[in-house]
């Protein structure tokens, strides 16, 4: 049963990574805007490979 | 986190930051789709100057920042007006950006308590699968002492927002959800942290921490649906905003927000412009309507000397006014007062929830007691009955009962949200399920805010066609109304302004002409201003020549709204401040019976308090500066999107679109949501009368706690579901989106 004492502190460590993933998220305002968020995925303005959207 | 601030994509609003960057928020009208995002982001991009503009979909609302020396808020409001949206800039209020922090903040406890959950489960499972069994107490030891070293920094933290408040709430000397929840979970933490010591079998870490995980979720969710409704009503308001023309020393007009024009100054309103402010006219006379202030139709006529009120609009001449001072004697300081009054009358009210906690807490705790004196008399030890009583608290820890209102309110606020209808209050919804009466204001509620042809029937379409195109070039009101009937929406190129008579083009080398009677060579008919405010203005081309009557005309479906909600049971009335003839024209042409015309502001309080005092719970729907009190003074309230900010700010919920349909589907979601509430209550009730006495009898375990906790916060978010609202009435189907300005179009141009 020793092995516990390596796997369970591994398995805490790993949720606590997902913790802090989503705080950081949240901080960095990923979370502001979930309805666009979702609909600017439908945008082909990143397809012409430049950062910036192409003025037309 | 050192890169927190490079790497937010949202710092602070209106920072000035390194480099001379500065940031503004615009609230944005007409962005209903996903082109919309790179349509503005583009737009704005393109302004000289801009470093950075981004969208907020939700909000409706894009951030932008921009070099101050190169590009101003006017330059990114012009290049949103090219692109095809109305734009404003708006500033974040405080109650807005406290309740952006507050969600922020349920949302870090929110997964803290995920997170917890989550992992104590792990070990909870391990356990109760048989994990120590056997002779391997140590296994489950370790196990528990784990679980206690994660629930409780755990529930410290995403505990805080119910112990804040159950604290608030008995110092105050009320109880309230929260007071049962923080004893239950901090009670369960105890006994669990005194059992592990003592190597015992049974833990409640587990059903601690999942049961803030579930009420983080209800909290969460009820907050967002209101935040999100908040930002859209500010977005309105910000859009509505007003700007004065004020005019300078040497003469120059400059355009200012209504705020900023002070006692003395000197404004100007052009016809088809509404007065910023309380003045006195200095030169110049018009026509001016005030209905937005009194509900009368009929315009008055107003020269030098006359006091002209904010809101009113000004019809066919120019009029400077010098801004009064506000001396509490203005008609808004009147108003102000009475709205503040009618306020002070009304009790607060407690939710139904609260109300049920109110009794639920009690129940609760003397149930407990009573097992720990049963279990000392039976003969058991201290420990024995302490754990019993304790294991009573934890397993009514109301868990399905927190989540029972919250989440029937986010799911019914949904859906009035899609059918236009947006919540400004919290219990707004309680009260909009108890009215079985709607008083309605006529000028702006029933009938649509601006005046249409009334004769369009009788006109030759061509000529009215004709007329309609020209009028797109005048901003007189009367003609603005005619331009509605474009279906054309392209204005003449050569169109001349003829002052105080009326426009004209040139259609084929022949004159088209709108305007005053004599200017189109007709004879002026008698009928000047009549019922509704109708009015006339004459159209001639070709040696044809109309009479175009306009007028306040009834919301379409004005008529089986009303209808509609007698069949619901509810009686419907009218109180308008316009005239009685008026009035009464309305409400033979709606089937009501019970109507007064003529009333001030404080007459309509009055008549609400009569109705009250027979027992009727009056739901009031109002749009004008003179509603605001009464909306206040009503049991529940509701106001359409255009109305002033006052009536707005006082109503318990706004409508959006030219149709009264969300009435209706207004009064039906509530009623709907107070069902199922009640429902959910009696479920979330029927599940503690069963799991109280296997506690009280020594029988219950964690693995029953936690199983017994998610089945019933499940199955009443299940039934909240139904909230979404099946079966509707038929005048009310459909949702918000496809009778938005589109369907508002179809409707007008069907007869």
């Amino acid at each position: 049963m020793t092995i516990l004492l390596y796997l369970v502190p591994l398995a805490l460590l790993l949720g606590l990574l997902g913790l802090g993933a989503f705080l950081w998220a949240l901080r960095a305002g990923q979370y502001d805007d979930v309805e666009g968020a979702a609909l600017r995925v439908l945008s082909d303005d990143d397809i012409d490979g430049a950062g910036r959207p192409e003025q037309n | 986190m050192s890169c927190g601030c490079e790497l937010s994509a949202w710092p602070p609003v209106n920072r000035v930051a390194d480099g001379d960057v500065v940031e503004i928020d615009l609230a944005i009208e007409g962005i209903d789709c996903a082109a919309c995002i790179p349509a503005v982001e583009r737009a704005l991009s393109a302004v000289q100057g801009v470093l950075n503009a981004r969208l907020n979909f939700t909000r409706r609302r894009a951030r932008v920042a921009f070099d101050p020396k190169a590009a101003n808020p006017e330059l990114l409001v012009e290049a949103l007006k090219a692109a095809g949206y109305r734009a404003k800039r708006f500033a974040v209020g405080d109650a807005e950006a406290a309740q952006e922090a507050q969600a922020r903040y349920l949302l870090r406890c929110l997964a803290v308590a995920g997170f917890g959950a989550m992992n104590i489960m792990l070990l909870s499972v391990s356990v109760w699968a048989g994990a120590g069994q056997g002779g391997a107490d140590e296994t489950r030891d370790f196990f528990h002492w784990l679980s206690a070293l994660i629930a409780i920094p755990v529930c410290a933290y995403a505990g805080r927002p119910f112990f804040d408040s159950a604290l608030r709430a008995l110092f105050a000397g009320r109880t309230n959800m929260d007071v049962p929840i923080s004893i239950g979970v901090v009670l369960a933490l105890a006994m669990s942290l005194v059992e592990t010591a003592r190597h015992a079998e049974h833990a409640y870490f587990d059903g601690a921490t999942m049961l803030m995980f579930f009420l983080l979720c209800g909290r969460y969710l009820d907050q967002a649906m209101r935040r999100k409704t908040r930002a859209i009503v500010g977005n309105l308001a910000a859009l509505k905003a007003q700007d004065a023309r004020r005019l300078d020393e040497d003469g120059g007009v400059v355009t200012v927000p209504a705020s900023q024009v002070g006692p003395g100054d000197r404004v100007l309103v052009r016809p088809g412009e509404r007065a910023p402010v309380d003045g006195v006219v200095l030169a110049g006379a018009s026509l001016i309507d005030e209905s937005m202030l009194t509900g009368e139709t009929a315009p008055r006529r107003v020269g030098p000397g006359d006091t002209v009120y904010a809101g009113t609009l000004g019809l066919d001449g120019e009029l400077t006014l010098k801004c009064v001072a506000g001396s509490g004697d203005t008609l808004a300081d009147e108003i102000d007062r009475l709205v503040e009054r009618a306020c002070d009358m009304k009790t607060p009210r407690a939710l139904l929830a609260d109300r049920v906690a109110r009794y639920y807490a009690p129940v609760v705790h003397t149930a407990a007691a009573l097992t720990f004196c049963s279990w000392m008399i039976a003969g058991a030890s201290a420990h024995d009955a302490l754990v019993a009583a304790i294991a009573v608290l934890i397993i009514t820890c109301p868990c399905a009962l927190g989540l029972a209102a919250p989440v029937v309110q986010v799911v019914a606020a949904g859906a009035l949200f899609r059918s236009g209808v947006l919540l400004s209050n919290a219990d707004a919804l309680e009260r909009l399920a108890e009215v079985d009466m709607v008083v309605f204001d006529k000028t702006g509620t029933l009938t649509l805010p601006e005046p249409r042809v009334a004769n369009a029937a009788e006109i030759p379409a061509a000529l009215l066609e004709n007329a309609a195109r020209l009028a797109l070039s005048s901003r007189h009101p009367l003609a603005m109304a005619v331009a509605r009937e474009a279906l054309a929406r392209e204005p003449f190129s050569n169109v001349r302004e003829v002052a105080g008579e009326g426009v004209e083009a040139e259609l084929d080398g022949r004159p088209l002409r709108l305007g005053r009677a004599a200017f189109c060579g007709m004879r002026e008919s008698p009928l000047e201003f009549d019922l509704n405010g109708l009015s006339t203005i004459y159209t001639s081309y070709d040696g044809q020549s109309a009479r175009v009557l306009v007028r306040q005309s009834l919301r379409v479906d004005a008529a089986a709204v009303v209808t509609g909600l007698n069949k619901m049971g509810l009686k419907a009335s009218i109180l308008s401040g316009d005239r009685e003839a008026a009035v009464e024209q309305v409400a033979r042409e709606l089937g009501i019976v019970d109507w007064r015309g003529g009333l001030r502001p404080d007459d309509k309080i009055r008549a609400l308090e009569e109705y009250a005092a027979k027992g009727a719970r009056t739901l009031m729907i109002g749009d004008g500066l003179n509603d605001a009190p009464a909306l206040a003074a009503a049991h529940a309230s509701l106001s359409p999107a255009c109305a002033t900010d006052l009536a707005q700010a006082r109503a318990d919920a706004v409508f959006l679109g030219e149709r009264l349909a969300p009435v209706g589907r207004a009064v039906e979601i509530a009623a709907l949501a107070r069902r199922l509430t009640r429902q959910n209550l009696a479920l979330a009730i029927g599940y503690n009368a069963i799991a109280v006495p296997l506690a009280m009898t020594g029988h219950a375990t964690p693995l029953l706690a936690a199983a017994a906790m998610s089945f019933s916060s499940i199955l009443v978010c299940l039934n909240a579901l139904r909230a979404r609202g099946g079966r509707t009435n038929a005048v009310w189907k459909g949702g918000f989106m496809n009778m938005g300005i589109g369907g508002a179009r179809q409707a007008e141009a069907a007869p």
